[in-house]
C-alpha cells in the first residue's frame, strides 16, 4: 500500500489544490478574488496584447467536474492496486473512506464543505446509467422467473420498513427518550420512507464480490433496484402528505395517495417499456449510421428516464423497464461490435458514476453543519432499520414459500435481510428534504448518513464472511456447453408437456404461452428479420463456442509464428472434414479445428493442401472454397500484410473518418491508380516480352512455383520461398518496374501502390491481367491455372479485407508479401519441414 | 371431504401408489381426475391418442417423445398407477424424508429424473445416445431453419462435449456426469418441483 498512496498522494493534493482554490474564490478570500481578476477580467483595461491569459473562470465548472471524476477514479485504481485489501473490505467502504479523507482535506482547507452530493447531480447524472446499466444487464428469464417475489419484496417489504420504522421512531419518540425534537408522525413516516429502499448500487457493489448462487443474487437485485422506485414514489407521497399538513389528511387523501403510488410505479414501468420498444424500433434501422447506433441506446434510455420524470413517474422504474425490455432486440438489431461497445461503455458510465458517488457520499460527511447528534434518535433508527428489514424478509418469505417451487431457505433468507444496504439514494432523498417544512431535516440527514454508513461499511464487510460461514450456495462458474444448453431446453419441453399433461397452469405454462406470443407479434416488428434468423439459444451458444475456437485458433497461429499452424502433416477424415467445413463455414469458420483428432489446430484444407497428388488438389480447389479457409487465410494475410507491406503508404489507406472504421474505400481514388497500375503494366509487359534477361529469369521461378501453385498457391506457409527469394524478388520486380533494373528498396516501395490497384476491379480487370502473364511465361501453366483459380474467389466475396485477398493472390503482390514473412517471421523450427517437394 | 374420499375409493392399491410416488392423496386425486379427463370414454386406461387431445402437446417439440415415454416397450396403453409413477418423476426432491438405506432409490430422484430425459434421446433403449439420435431430437428442438449439415456439426459438438470413453455416443453416465448440475442452475420456477406446488395450489 506504501507505493500506491506515494504515487497518488500527489495527484489527489494537486487536484485538490485546483479544487479547494476554485472553490474559494466564490468564497471572500481576496488573494484568489485578485488572481482571477487579474487573469480574466482583466482584460478590459487591455493595454497590450496578451500572450497567454489565466481563465480560470472560463473552464472552472467543466474543469472541476472533469477534476472529480479523476480523482475518484484515481481512487479507485489505487485500491485496485491491492488485491488483498479489495478482498476483505468491499470497495465500496473504500471508497467512502477515501471521501472521509478528501473531504477531510477540502474542509481543512476551506472550513466548509463546498462539495457535496446535490439531488440534482445524483438524480440525473449519476443514477441513470447505474440503473440502466443494471436494467440492460439484467438476466431476463431469472427476473421474470422471480418476478413474483421480487415484487414482493420491493413494494410490500418497502412499505412495511417505511411504515414500521417511521411508526415505531414515532412511538419511542412520544415515549420521551429522544428529548425534544421537533418532528410529526408525518415526518417520522416521511423519513422511514426515505430509509426504506435497500440500494441497488450499494447492494451490487457488495454483491458483485460476494458470489451467492444466482436466485438469491437476483432476488436482492431485483428487489434494491425496483424498491428504489417505490422508495422514491413513496417519499414524495409522503412529502405532499408533509406539505398538506396533518390536519387536511383524511381517508381520501390516504386512498389518494395510494393510487398515485400505484400510478407513478406502474406508470414508471410503462414509460419504460415504451421508450423499450421505440428503442427496438430504432435499432431496426441504424444499420448505415453504425458508429452512434450505440449512442442510441444511451440517449433513448436516459430520455425515458426525463420523460417519466416529467410525467411526475417513477423515473427509476421507467429505465429499468426500458433497459430491461429493448435488451434482447437491441442486441440483435445491433452490429455485433456496436453491441460491444454499448456493453462496454454501459460498464464505464455505471462504474464511474458508482465510484463518485461512494466518495461523495464520504466527502458529504465531513461538514460540521450537517452533523445533528440526538444518540437515542440515530441508534434507534439503525436498530429499526436492522430489525424491522429481517422481520420484513422472514415473514414475507414465510408467505413466498407457501408459494414457490423450491423455497428459500433460512440462509438465503438471513442473507437476503443482511443485505439491505441503504445507499445514495436514501441520502439524496434526505438531503432533499426541504428545511422549511422539516425542521429537523440535519439531524435526519446525519442520521441518514450513519445508516448508509452502518450498513455499507459494516454489512458490507461481514457479507462476504457471513456468506462463507453459513455456506450459502454459490454459483459455480462454468463454461457453456453445448449439451448443458440441449439438456436446458430439453427440460424446458419435457416440463411444458407435463404440466400439458397433468392439467396444470404453471409457470412453464404462461412462459411458454408468452413465449409464443413474443415469437408470433413482438419479434416480427421490433426485431429486423436477419436478426430473427439467429435467434436460436442453442445455436447462439454453439455459435459462441466456434467463435471462441475460431480466435484461440488463430491466436495461437500467430503465436506460432507466420502461419505455421495452418499445415498438418496428418491427414485424417478428409473427405468428411472437407463437406463439412465447406458447407458450415457460412456461419461458423473453423468449426472443424477442434474436432478433428490431430490437434486443435489442423483444418481440413491443409490436409488436403499436404496431398501431393496434383489432380486431387485441383480438384479440390472447388470444395475449398469455403470461407473458412478464407477467413483465416484473410486474417492472417492481413495482420502480414498490415505489418510488412503497406507501411510506406499508410497514410493512404487509412483516413481519418467519424462516420466509419474500416479501411479506406474511396472508389474513385481506387479506380484511378487502378487505371494508372494498368496502363503501367501493360507497358511493362511489353517490354518485357521484348527483354530476355528478364523472362529467362522469370521462367525458373515460375517452374519452381508450380507446385505451390497447386497448392493454392497458399504463399505465405511456404517457407521454402524464401529459397526462391532472388527469383521471386527479380520475378516481381521485373514485373512492376517494368524491365529495369529490379532493386529490393524499389520493389517495396512500389509494392504499396501497385496492390491496392487490383482490388475492386479484379473481375473486369481480369481478362486484361491474365493474358499478359500467360504470355509471358510461355511454358508455364501455373500462373494461367492460377489466375483461373483465382477468378471466381474475387467476386463473390469484395469485403473489406478483399483487396488484402486479392492482393496476395495476384503473383507479383503475393511474393512481396511473402517475402519479409518468409524471411523475417516464419520461425526455424518450421522451415526444415516445409518444403513440400 | 366425502367427495375426496369417494373419489380416493375408487383408485386401487391407494396406499402402495402413495407409498411409492410420495404424492400426497390430494395430489393423487387431482391426477385421477385429470386421467379421467383424458380418458375419452372410460375404458380405465389411456391410449395414446387420447394424450394427443391435449393440443398443446401438439406444438412440443418432444411431444411425441413423452407421451411415448408414458408407455413401456410394446404397449398401447397406460393405467392410472403407470401414469402417476411417470409423474412422479418430477416431483421435487424431499429434504426431509428419512432416508432408509433400506429403501429403494425413490422415483423423484435426480438419476431417475435424468434417466427419464436420457430416455426420451435414447429412443432404441441401447443405454447409448447415438449420434443419430441426438441428431433426431436437435432437428426437432431448433427453432431456426437450419441445414442438415449445421445439424451434424452440431450434434458432433455436442457428442465430443459428452463423450469421454470415445465412442462417439453419449451413455448414461456420461451423460449424468454432463448434466450433473443442470437441475441447480434452472433458476427456480423452472425446476421439477414446480409441478406439486401448482398441484396444491390449483
Amino acid at each position: 500500500m506504501k507505493l500506491p498512496w506515494g504515487a497518488a498522494t500527489p495527484l489527489l493534493l494537486a487536484a485538490l489544490a485546483g479544487t479547494t482554490w476554485a472553490s474559494s474564490a466564490h468564497n471572500t478570500d481576496p488573494q484568489s478574488n485578485t488572481n482571477a481578476t487579474n487573469g480574466t477580467e482583466g482584460n478590459s483595461g487591455l493595454t497590450s496584447l496578451p500572450i497567454v491569459t489565466w481563465k480560470w473562470h472560463h473552464v472552472e465548472q467543466p474543469y472541476l467536474m472533469a477534476l472529480w471524476v479523476l480523482v475518484c477514479w484515481l481512487c479507485k485504481l489505487v485500491f485496485e492496486l491491492n488485491h488483498k485489501l479489495t478482498a476483505t473490505i468491499p470497495e465500496s467502504a473504500l471508497l467512502i473512506f477515501i471521501g472521509f479523507v478528501l473531504g477531510g482535506m477540502i474542509w481543512g482547507a476551506d472550513k466548509a464543505q463546498t462539495f457535496t452530493l446535490t439531488p440534482v447531480t445524483f438524480f440525473y447524472y449519476l443514477l441513470p446509467q447505474i440503473i440502466l446499466d443494471a436494467g440492460y444487464f439484467m438476466p431476463n428469464k431469472l427476473f421474470f422467473g422471480n418476478m413474483g417475489a421480487i415484487l414482493t419484496y420491493a413494494i410490500l417489504g418497502t412499505v412495511w420498513n417505511a411504515v414500521t420504522v417511521g411508526l415505531s421512531l414515532w412511538g419511542v419518540y412520544l415515549g420521551g427518550i429522544m428529548g425534544d425534537l421537533k418532528i410529526n408522525l408525518l415526518e417520522f413516516m416521511l423519513f422511514g420512507s426515505l430509509l426504506s429502499a435497500v440500494d441497488p448500487v450499494a447492494v451490487l457493489a457488495v454483491f458483485e464480490e460476494v458470489h451467492v448462487n444466482e436466485v438469491l443474487f437476483i432476488l436482492v437485485f431485483g428487489e434494491s433496484l425496483l424498491n428504489d422506485g417505490v422508495t422514491v414514489v413513496l417519499y414524495n407521497v409522503c412529502d405532499a402528505f408533509v406539505t398538506l399538513g396533518a390536519d387536511r389528511i383524511n381517508a381520501v387523501e390516504i386512498i389518494k395517495g395510494i393510487v398515485s403510488f400505484l400510478v407513478v410505479a406502474f406508470g414508471g414501468a410503462l414509460v419504460g417499456v415504451v421508450f423499450a420498444v421505440l428503442l427496438s424500433l430504432l435499432t431496426r434501422c441504424t444499420k448505415n449510421i453504425q458508429i452512434i447506433e450505440p449512442g442510441f441506446i444511451f440517449i433513448v434510455s436516459y430520455l425515458s428516464y426525463l420523460t417519466a420524470e416529467m410525467l411526475s413517474l417513477s423515473s427509476i422504474l421507467a429505465i429499468t423497464f426500458c433497459g430491461v425490455c429493448c435488451q434482447k432486440y437491441v442486441n440483435a438489431n445491433m452490429a455485433e461490435s456496436s453491441v460491444t461497445t454499448v456493453r462496454y461503455a454501459m460498464k464505464v458510465f455505471a462504474n464511474g458514476s458508482e465510484t463518485i458517488i461512494f466518495v461523495f457520499l464520504g466527502i458529504s460527511a465531513i461538514d460540521p453543519e450537517i452533523w445533528v447528534w440526538n444518540t437515542a434518535f440515530i441508534l434507534l433508527t439503525l436498530v429499526f432499520v436492522l430489525v424491522y428489514r429481517i422481520i420484513g424478509v422472514f415473514a414475507l418469505t414465510w408467505i413466498l414459500n407457501r408459494f414457490r417451487l423450491i423455497p428459500l431457505e433460512i440462509i438465503d433468507q438471513v442473507v437476503l435481510s443482511y443485505g439491505g444496504l441503504r445507499g445514495a439514494v436514501a441520502y439524496a432523498l434526505a438531503f432533499m428534504l426541504d428545511g422549511n417544512k422539516v425542521r429537523e431535516k440535519n439531524l435526519m440527514i446525519s442520521t441518514t448518513l450513519i445508516v448508509v454508513y452502518f450498513t455499507v461499511v459494516l454489512q458490507g464487510v461481514t457479507m462476504k464472511p457471513l456468506v462463507t460461514w453459513l455456506k450459502v450456495k454459490r454459483t459455480s462458474k462454468t463454461e457453456v456447453s453445448l449439451i448443458e444448453k440441449l439438456q436446458n431446453r430439453a427440460f424446458d419441453h419435457i416440463l411444458i408437456a407435463i404440466e400439458d399433461i397433468s392439467g396444470q397452469i404453471g409457470h412453464n405454462y404462461m412462459r411458454e404461452k408468452w413465449n409464443k406470443f413474443e415469437e408470433k407479434w413482438l419479434r416480427p416488428i421490433l426485431m429486423k428479420s436477419s436478426a430473427r434468423k439467429k435467434q436460436d439459444q442453442l445455436f447462439n451458444v454453439f455459435h459462441q463456442l466456434n467463435l471462441k475456437d475460431a480466435m484461440s485458433y488463430v491466436t495461437e497461429g500467430e503465436r506460432c509464428g507466420s502461419l505455421a499452424f495452418v499445415r498438418s502433416e496428418n491427414n485424417v477424415n478428409l473427405d468428411f472434414k472437407k463437406k463439412l467445413a465447406s458447407d458450415i463455414s457460412d456461419i461458423m469458420p473453423d468449426i472443424n479445428s477442434d474436432s478433428s483428432d490431430t490437434g486443435p489446430y489442423t483444418i481440413p484444407m491443409t490436409c488436403i493442401m499436404q496431398d501431393n497428388v496434383p489432380t486431387v488438389c485441383l480438384d479440390v480447389e472447388e470444395d475449398m472454397r469455403g470461407k473458412s479457409m478464407r477467413d483465416t487465410e484473410n486474417i492472417n494475410t492481413h495482420h502480414v500484410l498490415q505489418m510488412h507491406l503497406y507501411k510506406a503508404r499508410k497514410q493512404h489507406r487509412h483516413r481519418y473518418s467519424r462516420k466509419e472504421m474500416g479501411l479506406n474505400k474511396d472508389e474513385n481514388e481506387v479506380q484511378e491508380i487502378f487505371q494508372r497500375t494498368m496502363r503501367n503494366r501493360l507497358e511493362s509487359f511489353k517490354s518485357t516480352k521484348m527483354g530476355v534477361t528478364q523472362s529467362k529469369k522469370i521462367k525458373p521461378a515460375k517452374k519452381d512455383q508450380i507446385p505451390n501453385g497447386k497448392h493454392k498457391t497458399h504463399s505465405f506457409e511456404d517457407a521454402d520461398f524464401s529459397d526462391d527469394n532472388v527469383f521471386s524478388s527479380d520475378f516481381a520486380g521485373g514485373v512492376a518496374s517494368g524491365g529495369g533494373g529490379p532493386t529490393r528498396l524499389s520493389i517495396r516501395s512500389g509494392g504499396g501502390i501497385e496492390n491496392p490497384a487490383f482490388m475492386p476491379d479484379v473481375d473486369h480487370a481480369s481478362p486484361l491481367h491474365t493474358p499478359p502473364w500467360s504470355a509471358v511465361v510461355d511454358d508455364g501453366v501455373a500462373p494461367s491455372q492460377r489466375a483461373q483459380v483465382q477468378l471466381p474467389w474475387s467476386p463473390s466475396n469484395a469485403s473489406r479485407l478483399t483487396p488484402l485477398r486479392i492482393s496476395t493472390r495476384s503473383n507479383d503482390s503475393f511474393i512481396l508479401a511473402d517475402r519479409p514473412t518468409a524471411q523475417g517471421e516464419q520461425p526455424p523450427p518450421s522451415q526444415p519441414k516445409s518444403t513440400p517437394k | 371431504m366425502g367427495s375426496s374420499n369417494s373419489t380416493l375409493s375408487k383408485i386401487p392399491n391407494l396406499g402402495r401408489l402413495i407409498e411409492e410416488t410420495g404424492f400426497t392423496p390430494a395430489h393423487i386425486k387431482r391426477l385421477y381426475k385429470r386421467f379421467q379427463a383424458l380418458d375419452k370414454g372410460n375404458k380405465g386406461y389411456l391410449s395414446p391418442q387420447d394424450f394427443g387431445s391435449v393440443k398443446e402437446l401438439a406444438t412440443n417439440p418432444i411431444g411425441d417423445r413423452i407421451i411415448g415415454a408414458f408407455f413401456s416397450q410394446g404397449q398401447e396403453t397406460v393405467d392410472f398407477h403407470s401414469f402417476v409413477r411417470i409423474l412422479a418423476h418430477f416431483r421435487p426432491l424431499d429434504k426431509n424424508r428419512a432416508k432408509r438405506p433400506d429403501s429403494p432409490e425413490p422415483i423423484n430422484s435426480r438419476i431417475s429424473k435424468l434417466r427419464f430425459a436420457f430416455q426420451l434421446y435414447d429412443q432404441d433403449n441401447d443405454g447409448k445416445i447415438s449420434r443419430d439420435e441426438l441428431l433426431q431430437v436437435l432437428r426437432t428442438m431448433l427453432e431456426m431453419q437450419v441445414t442438415e449439415e449445421q445439424l451434424e456439426s452440431i450434434a458432433d459438438r455436442t457428442i465430443q462435449e459428452a463423450d469421454l470413453d470415445g465412442d462417439n455416443a453419449i451413455s448414461f453416465d456420461e451423460f449424468r456426469k454432463v448434466n450433473a448440475d443442470t437441475f441447480l442452475r434452472i433458476p427456480s420456477p423452472v425446476t421439477p418441483s414446480q409441478i406439486t406446488v401448482w398441484l396444491i395450489v390449483l
